[in-house]
């Protein structure tokens, strides 16, 4: 389908939803568009991996439907339930009808209870499909979303199969703490999203966080660039560093070695990782 | 453009990335669609769809480098500098973010340093060799840190000291591509295509390793220690079930009109794994003992229940100094100084480190421990005493040996490999990430009833 005329377009749109890309981000969700494949989205926590598929929605105007993948996911969470009561009921309010009228009876698509893929799948509206932290799920289970990543239809046996009326964009995120199969990497558009240039994170700040003004937006990107190189168990996200340009707005602080060492712990979340950046910022004879 | 596309996959599988028919297909649809006049677009369209793993990025550009953007170089005047003012010159346009203006400058820089003759035999690495040395990042490097140190208190010269080394990966990116570029020019792309370095972090050799593959390699560990620490905590698929389930049972009468037609078992509680790692620090094994502890460290922070133990001559516990609270740095750091695993003379003795772990550490080993020994087994003709290596592995559940050495050196010279590895569930010759990553899809457990009864040499 053919959402988004350029990759111009989708920055554009994307970045009216408040999303800013750089272009291969915007090139990528382009050409999902257009060869009407699944975007695979990989990368560090926190660097808007999930961000982009809500602004997909937005810019696009569709529903956003959700897959929460975790360990455990089968299914019936994933694809769809039979509805047991509802059955019963039928079942008993039937008694005395023929055996084949009642079975063609419950399994029709009244009583299927839809899960995210199912509802992605059926929905009249078209949707974008968002499958979460797809690594969190085992090897076996991932193959449950082949067939709906590649042909955007679920077979179900009793019904037969339920093809998509309208192509919904999917998005998957991983955030890479185990390799995908290659069946389903095969079937998606690669797309590995980093920790922003400090350019574009001083772009993200100054458009998600209105009253900040260009010098200091840069050098808080500045400074979270340089908390990044510092090789710490967990590097601040995106999410953290606008949570640090508010605390510093509310607190009503410029960027300096106190202020800093002194909100630390707004970036970062290990004690080692915040004892490391204090030590390295705190002027010798200070300590 | 087909033909070209599959050609270009060929050279990318050369080079070990996999790239399936389906997705050279892909990539020949996505050109369709891409706007083509900029090499970036094409990039970033043939990347989306041929390379579905970071690691495998770096390649990619190279190669791609070198296949599609061979047009263009456009031979900028010839400028009278001094190199050192092209050297300043650089500096200055990376100082202020002009990414269009270095290109340029470097273009120059390779035109002028670098020119070659067409008949000369010299070797790419040496034409590359000059540029980089007239166009020295370092020197950059060094003016650009000065002047950033010079600017304000410490968090300021920080700050820009973290911006300076931003621009210089820029800057030698910039450069190999340049010089990429004007060898495929000059001597045509097959040329240039051998003068590619491609080699994956997967294939690296661990012992050789350089400090930069370190870091890369380190970075992938993380991942497969996490792997490897799920997979000791599974129990065989087929194994018991566990008690039966009321809930789910009576949930799943409901499609049977309440009849108990199916029942439902939990599944049996899921075992913590302990996991023992022996690491041999010597200095035989000095890069490859670094991987192992970046192991062994990644392990640390995925399970709570792991003891690591180092050993040259004699053997100490290292346990608390890989505590997830523990920068690796650091960690490695204190191992080196405060381990205390020399006797006499520093050499390795196995013997003795396993006499001493039995003497010392023995209540470590349960019959729930995975025993994991890295280590090249050259005990410089010292005993083996592999009793001592025996009473270990008897008590535990597994024990698994990982050797960087290639197998056919196993049990030549001094090595003694062979005195341990009938007590060993396995013993695999891991030298890659590759060999880790096979290690850790076939490390099973033997299930409890079959523990250690198919270790070779146990008498009956």
């Amino acid at each position: 389908m053919d959402v988004f005329e350029n990759p111009d377009a989708v920055a554009a749109a994307l970045g009216a939803a408040g999303y800013l890309t750089d272009h291969e981000i915007a090139q990528v969700v382009f050409l999902a568009d257009r060869l009407d494949k699944p975007i695979l989205t990989e990368g560090p926590a926190g660097v808007g991996k999930t961000a982009l598929a809500l602004a997909i929605a937005e810019a696009t105007g569709r529903r956003l439907v959700r897959l929460q993948c975790y360990e455990g996911l089968d299914e019936s969470k994933a694809l769809y339930e039979w509805n047991y009561h509802k059955q019963l009921l039928r079942l008993q309010s039937d008694e005395g009808k023929d055996w084949d009228d009642l079975e063609a009876g419950i399994f029709t698509e009244s009583f299927l209870l839809s899960r995210p893929l199912v509802e992605a799948i059926r929905s009249e509206e078209p949707v974008v499909l968002l499958i979460d932290e797809v690594d969190r799920v085992e090897v076996e289970t991932e193959a449950l979303l082949l067939e709906v990543l590649d042909t955007f239809q679920v077979t179900i046996p009793e019904l037969g199969t339920i093809e998509a009326s309208t192509q919904p964009i999917v998005v998957l995120t991983s955030n890479n703490t185990r390799e995908l199969s290659e069946a389903l990497k095969r079937r998606c558009l690669y797309l590995h999203i980093d920790y922003p240039t400090v350019e574009r994170e001083k772009e993200i700040l100054r458009t998600r966080i209105p009253d900040l003004d260009e010098s200091t937006a840069h050098r808080i990107a500045e400074v979270v660039a340089t908390i990044r190189d510092a090789g710490l168990r967990k590097p601040p996200s995106v999410g953290e560093s606008l949570d640090w340009a508010r605390a510093l707005i509310a607190l009503g602080l410029d960027v300096d070695a106190g202020s800093t060492v002194g909100t630390l712990n707004v970036l970062l979340k290990h004690q080692s990782d915040i004892d490391a950046v204090a030590a390295g910022f705190t002027p010798v004879d200070d300590r | 453009m087909i033909k070209r596309l599959a050609e270009f996959a060929e050279e990318l599988r050369a080079a070990g990335l996999p790239v399936s028919m389906v997705e050279v297909l892909d990539a020949a649809e996505a050109t369709r669609h891409a706007d083509l006049r900029t090499a970036d677009r094409l990039r970033v369209a043939l990347a989306a769809t041929m390379i579905k793993s970071d690691r495998h990025r770096e390649a990619f550009d190279r190669i791609f480098d070198v296949y599609f953007v061979l047009d263009g170089s456009g031979t900028g005047p010839a400028g009278d500098e001094a190199a050192s003012d092209l050297a300043a010159a650089v500096a200055d346009t990376l100082h202020r973010d002009d990414r269009d203006r270095l290109l340029e400058l470097i273009r120059e820089a390779v035109e002028r340093f670098g020119r070659l003759g067409a008949g000369s035999h010299g070797g790419d690495n040496f034409y590359a060799y000059r540029v980089i040395r007239r166009l020295d990042p370092e020197e950059i490097r060094k003016m650009l840190l000065e002047a950033a140190s010079a600017t304000g208190d410490r968090f300021d010269a920080q700050i820009a000291r973290s911006r300076v080394e931003r621009l210089i990966r820029v800057l030698r990116k910039e450069v190999r591509r340049e010089i990429l570029r004007r060898v495929a020019d000059t001597r045509g792309r097959e040329a240039a295509m051998r003068s590619v370095d491609v080699s994956l972090i997967e294939d690296l050799d661990l012992q050789h390793a350089t400090r930069a593959e370190i870091d890369a390699i380190q970075r992938a560990v993380g991942p497969l220690a996490r792997k490897l620490a799920t997979r000791l905590s599974q129990r065989r698929r087929h194994g018991r079930r566990g008690r039966l389930d009321v809930r789910r049972t009576i949930r799943r009468s409901l499609g049977y009109g309440g009849v108990l037609i199916d029942p439902r078992f939990r599944s049996p509680r899921v075992a913590k794994p302990q996991i023992v790692l022996l690491c041999d620090t010597s200095g035989s094994m000095a890069t490859f003992s670094r991987f192992t502890m970046q192991l062994a460290h990644a392990i640390a922070s995925e399970l709570a229940s792991v003891r690591s133990f180092v050993f040259v001559e004699g053997i100490d516990e290292v346990t608390g100094l890989f505590s997830p609270r523990n920068n690796f740095a650091d960690s490695v750091a204190r191992i080196a100084t405060e381990a205390d695993v020399v006797r006499a003379d520093g050499h390795s003795d196995y013997g003795r480190s396993f006499d001493e772990f039995v003497e010392r550490y023995l209540e470590a080993v349960t019959p729930r421990t995975t025993v994991i020994v890295t280590g090249d087994a050259r005990s410089n003709y010292r005993a083996p005493s592999d009793e001592a290596f025996r009473s270990i592995a008897e008590r535990a559940r597994a024990v698994f040996w990982l050797n960087p050495e290639p197998e056919r050196f196993w049990n030549t010279g001094d090595s003694i490999v062979s005195a341990y590895a009938p007590w060993c569930d396995r013993v695999d010759e891991v030298r890659s990430l590759r060999q880790l990553k096979r290690f850790i899809e076939r490390a099973a457990l033997p299930g409890p009833g079959e523990r250690g009864s198919h270790r070779m040499g146990r008498p009956a």
